[in-house]
């Protein structure tokens, strides 16, 4: 039997961070006392009527702009119709054929749709199960109920777990850059769920998926898609058929429960949304909306990638931390010789590695060590006038204690050995009469041998020594 | 003390601003008169007396009325003429009864209604059935019954209702008083309790178009509580004109109703005669899509109402039953007692009609149909000022005449609907008196005339100069039968 590929998209809602709720006037709160942020209209009471928070949608715009999603120039609400004591309308205000962001992409994944809609009220249930059914009781708490929502639905791009659990990173720092939402996972602010198929790899057919629930991180997203992955294949390739249901992901267990499947689906009994009005952004929103959005991740990797000669992983870092790269670009901005991609190993190697030795909690706003004393090290170490070792304790002191790198440098005697002093060549040449079996094994043809020489060298100098002239002269020598 | 109660909504605004009328008295005799409800009129009646009113009067110069129970009013009960509401007491109050409270009319009372409004006779409350104030066998119509009969039968000087598909017209035209039902926007929702959304429309239930006229002036405009609200550019001026010269008058040719009592034919004939002595065109207008009102209607209606009464679920407040089983059980058992077998009928009606796979051929082509409607009005429009129709095929009716047969019912819808559907207003006049199919007293007769979405100075003129002509001036006897 053919292998079988995971076929994955993601449907990703995110709270937005406005002031007020979607459809009224109360204010969005975490963690306060429970039901103090209601009123007639959050609490459904006969008569009310929905009022759109503009905000919303002038943050649902930025977001469509990011995702460079087509804006739809006229969108409208529908009501999804079903009973539950979290809805306390029994429906909830959401967008369905027209939503107001359209087909987009970010990154490699394409965007199919993202949409507006209310967050349901939270819903506790008392007993040992934690869900609804067997519970003694189940308490409401309307705070949350009627929080601005977009919810970003993706094509089915996605080929394995841990990619879309990299992909689902990609779009909460993209989110969390325009400023629009804390996309908290823990708090519930970022929930993401997975939409799972299996299929022969080379086949184009998408096979029946399960929808994947209640991950609240971004490594119990890959795990739960893991194990649903395992599961699916484990089905196929024993001649079974994956059903469609919806699944809740228990990371304690590492287990999958069915919620509902296919025939329990619900129907929702969508129509237009008689209470409102369609939503129709004016030119002058659509600007603004471009127009505040900051330097994204996708196109910040791609400019440090192209334009900066960057690798991957330092490029792809920097885009998910804005302050790091902030950092980067100012210390580039102070570095004459240094390369871009020098000074990106400085920062994502040594520098990360030292604080992290430091226990030091960085805040690259305001850097440990100034972007012109890294900067002016990373020249020092370029111009060959200390080694990397050498660079590595400066940093250590910079890190550690500050000041100017050069007095370090001076300080700590850690300035290159004049290469043609002949100093070196007398230690190299020490180095080697104290391993005869080194050298013969360079001799033999073992490349690798060469190392335990130059260690006895750099033992010698204190690392003073530039590695490249070490190596030259042992050559030389043989 | 009779005298006062004579006195026009107008009259007696004009003589309190003259200061010739003392508001307190005023409003003392209607208090007392509004006690003497026989009609079973009233849900809840202002009894705390003129010193120290329910609701606060800010000024004292316009004249007390009555509520349809279908709006909200902070802590005094609001039931919406259903059970499932029984002691809900809302925590703020609808904008138009604001603004009626700021505009200095206190509230009188709430008045009885068909069940969420979804009825054609009053007898879908919860809380019994209204008498018509003529005949006290017969239905004052619906659902604003309680609304009609109050003006009718001297209980108010004037009241507002809701009308959803005729539920302000059809009520006016049973008890002989104006209805009007303003365009879909120009007065707030915001503390109507929903119906139909897309259709619910407030509006005035008066002695006379000038009332109308001075009622809808103040409940007319944008709320900003109300995203569907626009209000009446302008406003509203209490109307003037005395003849009709130069206006012209389309009849629908859809509409001739072969379904129409004798009486009302005669009637409505004879105001058409009235129409061209005041100098007015009458015409043949055509509305081809006009007919299939009624089947769109009792698609889109139940539709919204099906989500519009899932709320009422026992959770939050109104009443709940059962709850010792599971929550379903506890749903099934409040939504089971709650709601009476009409507004059981439209739900099951609606939700069916918003089924997956039943949605196209429903709710979609019944939203074609309201379309095509409007767009028949347009023509019409292009060719005649207003169109005028009976307001219902026949005088009032027995209670318990149609109560068991729904379709009959919802025909009495056939004339008002079509202008629910455009969303356009229309507003009923008393034309004169007919004699009821099997014989019996005379009952009143109501004439409907619409007029473009947002045309209604232009509506209250004409309407003002015809109720001028007819000089209708018949009102109940008040004795059974």
């Amino acid at each position: 039997m053919a292998d079988l590929e995971a076929v994955i998209g993601l449907e990703i809602h995110v709270q937005l961070a406005t002031k007020t709720k979607m459809f009224c006037g109360c204010e969005l709160s975490f963690g306060d006392e429970p039901n103090v942020h209601t009123c007639p209209i959050c609490l459904a009471h006969p008569g009310v009527l929905p009022v759109p928070n503009e905000k919303a949608i002038r943050y649902a715009l930025q977001i469509g702009a990011a995702l460079n999603c087509e804006i739809a120039p006229r969108s409208i609400f529908h009501r999804k119709n079903y009973f539950y004591p979290d809805s306390p309308k029994a429906y909830q205000i959401s967008q369905y054929d027209i939503p107001i962001c359209g087909a987009g992409r970010l990154g490699e994944v394409r965007i199919h749709r993202a949409h507006l809609e209310e967050d349901a009220a939270k819903t506790i249930h008392v007993g040992s199960s934690g869900r609804i059914h067997g519970s003694a009781a189940s308490l409401v708490d309307f705070n949350r109920g009627g929080t601005p929502l977009v919810e970003i639905v993706t094509e089915p791009d996605l080929r394995d777990p841990a990619e879309a659990a990299e992909w689902a990173r990609l779009l909460r720092e993209t989110v969390r850059q325009l400023g629009v939402s804390d996309v908290s996972m823990e708090e519930g602010s970022l929930r993401v769920d997975a939409n799972i198929s299996v299929r022969p790899v080379g086949s184009e057919e998408l096979g029946t998926k399960t929808e994947l629930k209640n991950m609240n991180s971004f490594r119990f997203l890959q795990r739960g898609m893991e194990a649903e992955y395992a599961r699916q294949c484990a089905l196929v390739e024993a001649g079974g058929a994956v059903e469609q249901e919806t699944l809740h992901f228990d990371p304690a267990s590492g287990s999958l429960t069915s919620l509902r499947s296919k025939e329990e689906a619900h129907d929702y009994r969508y129509f237009p949304e008689p209470d409102l009005v369609p939503i129709v952004p004016t030119e002058a929103m659509l600007r603004e909306a471009r127009e505040a959005l900051p330097e994204l991740p996708v196109a910040r990797i791609e400019r440090y990638e192209k334009e900066l000669g960057l690798e991957s992983d330092p490029a792809r870092l920097f885009g998910r931390e804005p302050e790091m790269a902030a950092y980067f670009e100012a210390t580039c901005a102070e570095a004459g010789e240094a390369e871009p991609r020098t000074i990106a190993n400085w920062i994502t190697g040594d520098l990360t590695a030292e604080l992290r030795k430091g226990d030091v909690d960085e805040d690259f706003t305001d850097p440990t060590v100034p972007p012109a004393s890294l900067a002016r090290l990373a020249e020092l170490v370029a111009a060959k006038k200390i080694s990397h070792g050498s660079g590595r304790k400066v940093l250590a002191i910079l890190v550690a204690e500050g000041g100017d790198p050069e007095a370090i440098v001076e300080r700590e005697g850690l300035a290159q050995m004049e290469s043609d002093s002949g100093e070196l060549e007398s230690i190299v040449e020490k180095a080697m009469a104290d391993n005869p079996d080194a050298v013969e094994k360079i001799r033999e043809g073992n490349g690798k041998a060469i190392g335990a020489i130059v260690g006895a060298v750099m033992r010698e100098t204190k690392g003073r020594a530039d590695g490249g002239e070490v190596n030259r002269l042992i050559q030389e020598k043989l | 003390m009779t005298d006062l109660l004579a006195l026009t909504a107008l009259e007696a605004h004009e003589a309190m601003v003259a200061g010739d009328l003392d508001a307190a008295e005023y409003t003392a005799a209607w208090r007392q008169a509004a006690a003497g409800d026989e009609l079973n009129a009233y849900l809840w009646r202002d009894e705390s007396g003129a010193e120290a009113p329910a609701i606060a009067v800010e000024r004292d110069c316009i004249a007390p009325i009555a509520v349809k129970d279908i709006f909200t009013t902070e802590g005094v009960p609001t039931t919406a003429g259903s059970r499932i509401l029984e002691g809900y007491r809302p925590p703020y109050t609808a904008t138009a009864v604001r603004k009626l409270i700021e505009a200095g009319a206190p509230v009188l009372g709430k008045t009885n209604m068909d069940e969420f409004a979804m009825g054609s006779s009053n007898e879908n409350s919860a809380y019994g059935p209204v008498l018509n104030p003529w005949d006290h066998e017969r239905v004052p119509g619906g659902s604003s019954g309680g609304s009609a009969a109050v003006v009718a039968g001297g209980l108010a000087p004037w009241s507002i209702g809701t009308d959803t598909g005729g539920s302000i017209r059809q009520p006016a035209a049973f008890c002989g008083i104006v209805g009007l039902k303003p365009t879909y926007g120009a007065i707030s929702r915001y503390g109507m309790i929903a119906f139909a959304s897309s259709l619910d429309q407030c509006g005035p239930l008066t002695r006379t178009v000038s009332d109308a006229a001075l009622l809808l002036g103040i409940l007319q405009g944008r709320d900003p509580l109300d995203s569907t609200s626009v209000g009446i550019e302008g406003g509203i001026a209490l109307p003037g004109r005395e003849d009709l010269s130069g206006l012209r008058f389309g009849v629908p040719s859809e509409l001739a109703g072969d379904d129409l009592d004798a009486g009302v034919r005669e009637v409505f004939e004879q105001t058409l005669k009235q129409i061209e002595a005041l100098g007015g065109e009458v015409s043949e207008v055509s509305l081809p899509s006009s007919e299939h009102g009624i089947s769109a209607y009792y698609v889109i209606a139940p539709a919204e109402a099906s989500s519009n009464l899932a709320r009422y679920d026992g959770v939050r407040y109104g009443m709940r039953a059962g709850g010792d089983g599971d929550l379903i059980e506890m749903y099934e058992t409040t939504r089971s007692e709650g709601f009476g077998p009409e507004v059981k009928r439209r739900i099951m009606l609606g939700t069916y009609a918003l089924s997956s796979g039943y949605y196209d051929a429903y709710y979609g082509q019944a939203q074609k149909v309201r379309t095509r409607i409007a767009q028949d009005f347009d023509g019409a429009f292009a060719e005649v000022d207003y169109v005028v129709t009976p307001t219902a095929p026949s005088v009032s009716f027995k209670l318990g005449e149609k109560s068991d047969d729904p379709l009959a019912m919802y025909l009495n819808d056939f004339f008002t609907v079509p202008m629910s559907l455009a969303g356009i207003p229309a507003i009923s006049i008393p034309a004169g008196l007919a004699e009821p199919e099997g014989g019996g007293p005379k009952l009143p007769v109501g004439f409907q005339i619409a007029a473009p979405a947002f045309a209604e100075q232009r509506l209250l003129d004409a309407a003002y100069a015809l109720e001028q002509g007819i000089g209708f001036d018949a009102r109940p006897g008040g004795a059974d039968g």
